[in-house]
């Protein structure tokens, strides 16, 4: 009995696998929607953080420790975008294998070329990422090089399920390509359409589909909307033809509706991520409803 | 904490300004490299400037403070009367290469009589030991507790938990080593302990040739669906004290020769409304200590056998009601159960009555890196009542900050 209990201990120490699967820690659901499409059964993964917060705003919690230290992989966008609480994990994580520079560590950044890259930074602009705007998911050009990147990383880490991986992403890429021309198909009519957003986190979007951003309802990046700044914004809107006020799960609803009450514009949700609306549980579903949201608010 | 001497204060300074002036050059508004340009400043650590001011007021006279129960540590107190400027802390921090990380925290505080640049931080830590181990060596905070390893400006109030001024004299950090490991479970353990110089109180005059503190903490934590979070945990800290001095309302100096252990106990519990700590949250906190002392009390004209046992709690709620705005109480209790042989002078561990203060305080942050602060508190740590005013500003220069659990 002690021999098992001591057997049993040995496990808890050196951390004997119950299983082969690689462990992925993703920082945004998006991520572990991917690994999820590339790796499917010979991948763990875990999101760090839901469809309902801000990425910006999470704390180092110990729950996150503990899944940064059992990861085999850490994916984030990277670009700062996790800036106030990736680096403390990877502090306390106590996990040599996933440091930035080891082939543990995946930054979704680092495969695309980043939009909106400040020529000079200062605290007065809000919450300014130096690196380039990190909501690039919304882009799904980049969903595909990120794909194809993380596919190579994971079949490194793992050479058992490699060609697993290799099938599996090469196959997802083909189905994602499709389905890419099939929404800029769809979405050729939202070419010029006006919008207002919450944060500006949709440059990727408008990027691809040619929206056209009059403003935003944050003052600044990163602080909330204030009256004085949405009293101007009514002003601005005006002498537009803004078809939407774009905002996300997680940004709250009232400067949204106080300015659509104000204008008629109508005020939408539109998914930033896999699972974020109910409609849009996968990465696919998702650009299906940006782009029935769109269509719709452009009518 | 080192009283700079003349000499060594003007030297200070004039490291104080060229750093002061290299580090406003290095947080100015500043071109950022273009993608693939490299520039000779690109591996410069993070850098970052902590402004705190206070207007404070109090309706009993801040000299004559004291603890009924208990010898303070030079560093403890209350701050000066008025406007006042709190610490400035310069924060540095990098990975040294592709196995090491270093941090380093200046703090330089400035009243009427002096200007003190204080080394709070100055610590290198590993980033790749197997195992989930971390090695860490410099001077540090102590990861006892919950608050005691808390810089001043995340603290969601103005000043220190009683019990934390009481025993640890503010928040206990030394010159030590440190080894920590986190378990490969769903549920955050985290094991650790330390060992210091023994120079900082409780510790004082660094005993055991300069090894005289030891502590051994353990950490739980994890989530309760996607909402609730929480960590508990237990410490212990032992330290020898030679000549540790307090300096009493009346300036006699008393000096305690002794051992001196702590027990922690320690638990927060928060809430996020969706998880999204932005828009609405909940934070309830509260730690128990317990401090032993055994020794002896030497003041100019006289030693006396000293045993005492002091132990409080606090605790606390912050609730963030709408983005940028939070409000918070926190409820102090302090009790004594001492012996002391006789001493020419009356000292507070003679006072035979049980110290508590209520705060309650909000505050509004226009954005991560400012905060404006209003504290009202009812102290009862001395005989009759003090009632305390704070307007605090907290602002953050430069390099992002953590956001600690």
């Amino acid at each position: 009995m002690q021999k098992i209990y001591f057997l049993m201990l040995l496990g808890i120490v050196f951390n004997v696998p119950a299983n082969a699967a690689l462990r992925i820690f993703s920082c945004e659901p998006e991520w572990a929607a991917l690994a999820k499409e590339i790796g499917n059964d010979k991948v763990d993964v875990t999101s760090a953080t839901t469809p309902d917060q801000d990425v910006h705003y999470i704390q180092a919690r110990p729950s996150l420790i503990a899944q940064m230290r059992r990861a085999d992989l850490v994916v984030c966008t990277g670009a700062d975008l996790e800036v106030g609480w990736l680096p403390v994990l990877l502090r306390q994580g106590g996990n040599a294998k996933v440091q930035p520079g080891q082939d543990g560590f995946f930054d979704a950044s680092s495969a695309v070329q980043l939009l909106e890259v400040p020529t000079s930074v200062d605290r007065s602009m809000g919450d300014v990422h130096p690196y380039g705007n990190p909501h690039l998911q919304l882009d799904p050009h980049n969903i595909a090089k990120v794909a194809a990147a993380l596919a190579a990383r994971m079949e490194k880490l793992d050479a058992a399920d490699a060609s697993l991986f290799q099938q599996r992403s090469t196959d997802f890429l083909l189905r994602w390509n499709q389905a890419i021309d099939k929404w800029t198909q769809d979405g050729a009519g939202l070419k010029g359409m006006q919008i207002v957003t919450h944060h500006r986190s949709y440059v990727y979007l408008d990027h691809w589909l040619g929206l056209e951003e009059i403003g935003s309802l944050e003052p600044k990046p990163g602080i909330e909307p204030t009256t004085g700044h949405l009293a101007q914004l009514l002003d601005q809107v005006k002498n537009k033809h803004v078809k939407a006020i774009v905002r996300s799960s997680y940004q709250d609803s009232r400067a949204s509706d106080w300015l659509s009450s104000r204008t008629g514009i109508k005020a939408i949700v539109l998914p930033h991520t896999a699972g974020s609306v109910p409609e849009a549980k996968d990465l696919f579903a998702m650009f299906d409803v940006i782009i029935a949201r769109l269509n719709e608010a452009n009518k | 904490m080192h009283r700079f001497s003349h000499a060594g204060r003007r030297a200070a300074h004039l490291t104080m300004f060229t750093c002061l002036l290299s580090c406003v050059t290095a947080i100015a508004p500043r071109p950022v490299a273009a993608q693939g340009a490299i520039t000779s400043n690109a591996f410069n650590p993070a850098l970052s400037l902590i402004l705190d001011g206070k207007y404070t007021n109090y309706s009993r006279d801040p000299r004559d403070y004291q603890i009924s129960g208990v010898l303070l540590g030079e560093e403890a107190g209350l701050p000066s009367r008025g406007l006042s400027l709190g610490e400035t802390e310069l924060a540095a921090s990098a990975n040294v290469d592709d196995k090491f990380y270093g941090q380093v925290t200046l703090s330089i505080s400035d009243n009427d009589e002096k200007t003190d640049l204080n080394v709070e931080e100055a610590f290198v830590q590993t980033t790749t030991l197997p195992q989930g181990l971390t090695a860490r060596a410099g001077k540090f905070l102590s990861d006892i507790g919950y608050q005691n390893s808390k810089h001043s400006h995340t603290w969601d109030f103005a000043d220190q938990p009683l019990v934390y001024r009481a025993l640890l004299g503010e928040q206990f950090g030394d010159t030590g080593v440190q080894l920590k490991w986190v378990a490969p479970t769903a549920l955050f353990v985290e094991l650790g302990g330390e060992a210091f110089r023994g120079s900082e109180f409780p510790a004082s005059g660094a005993g055991h040739d300069g090894v005289g503190a030891y502590t051994a903490f353990a950490h739980l934590g994890g989530d309760v669906g996607d909402t609730h979070s929480w960590r508990a945990g237990v410490s212990y800290l032992d330290t020898d004290a030679v000549n540790r001095e307090s300096t009493l309302p009346s300036d006699d100096i008393v000096a305690f020769t002794g051992q001196s252990r702590v027990w922690i106990a320690d638990a927060i519990w928060k809430w996020a409304d969706h998880g999204n700590p932005k828009t609405r949250n909940f934070v309830l906190q509260g730690e128990y200590l317990r401090r032993k002392e055994s020794g002896n009390l030497a003041t100019r004209l006289a030693t006396a056998a000293y045993d005492g046992t002091q132990s409080g709690f606090y605790v606390q709620g912050v609730y963030q009601f709408m983005p940028r705005w939070r409000a918070g109480v926190r409820y102090d209790r302090l009790s004594a159960d001492n012996t002391v042989g006789p001493l020419p002078i009356a000292t507070p561990l003679s006072d035979d009555r049980d110290p508590s203060r209520v705060t309650a305080m909000v505050d509004f942050s226009n954005s991560e890196f400012s905060r404006l602060r209003l504290q009202l508190a009812d102290d009862r740590s001395r005989a009759r009542s003090d009632r305390q005013l704070i307007l605090q500003y907290v602002f953050s220069l430069g390099a992002h900050g953590a956001h600690q659990f």
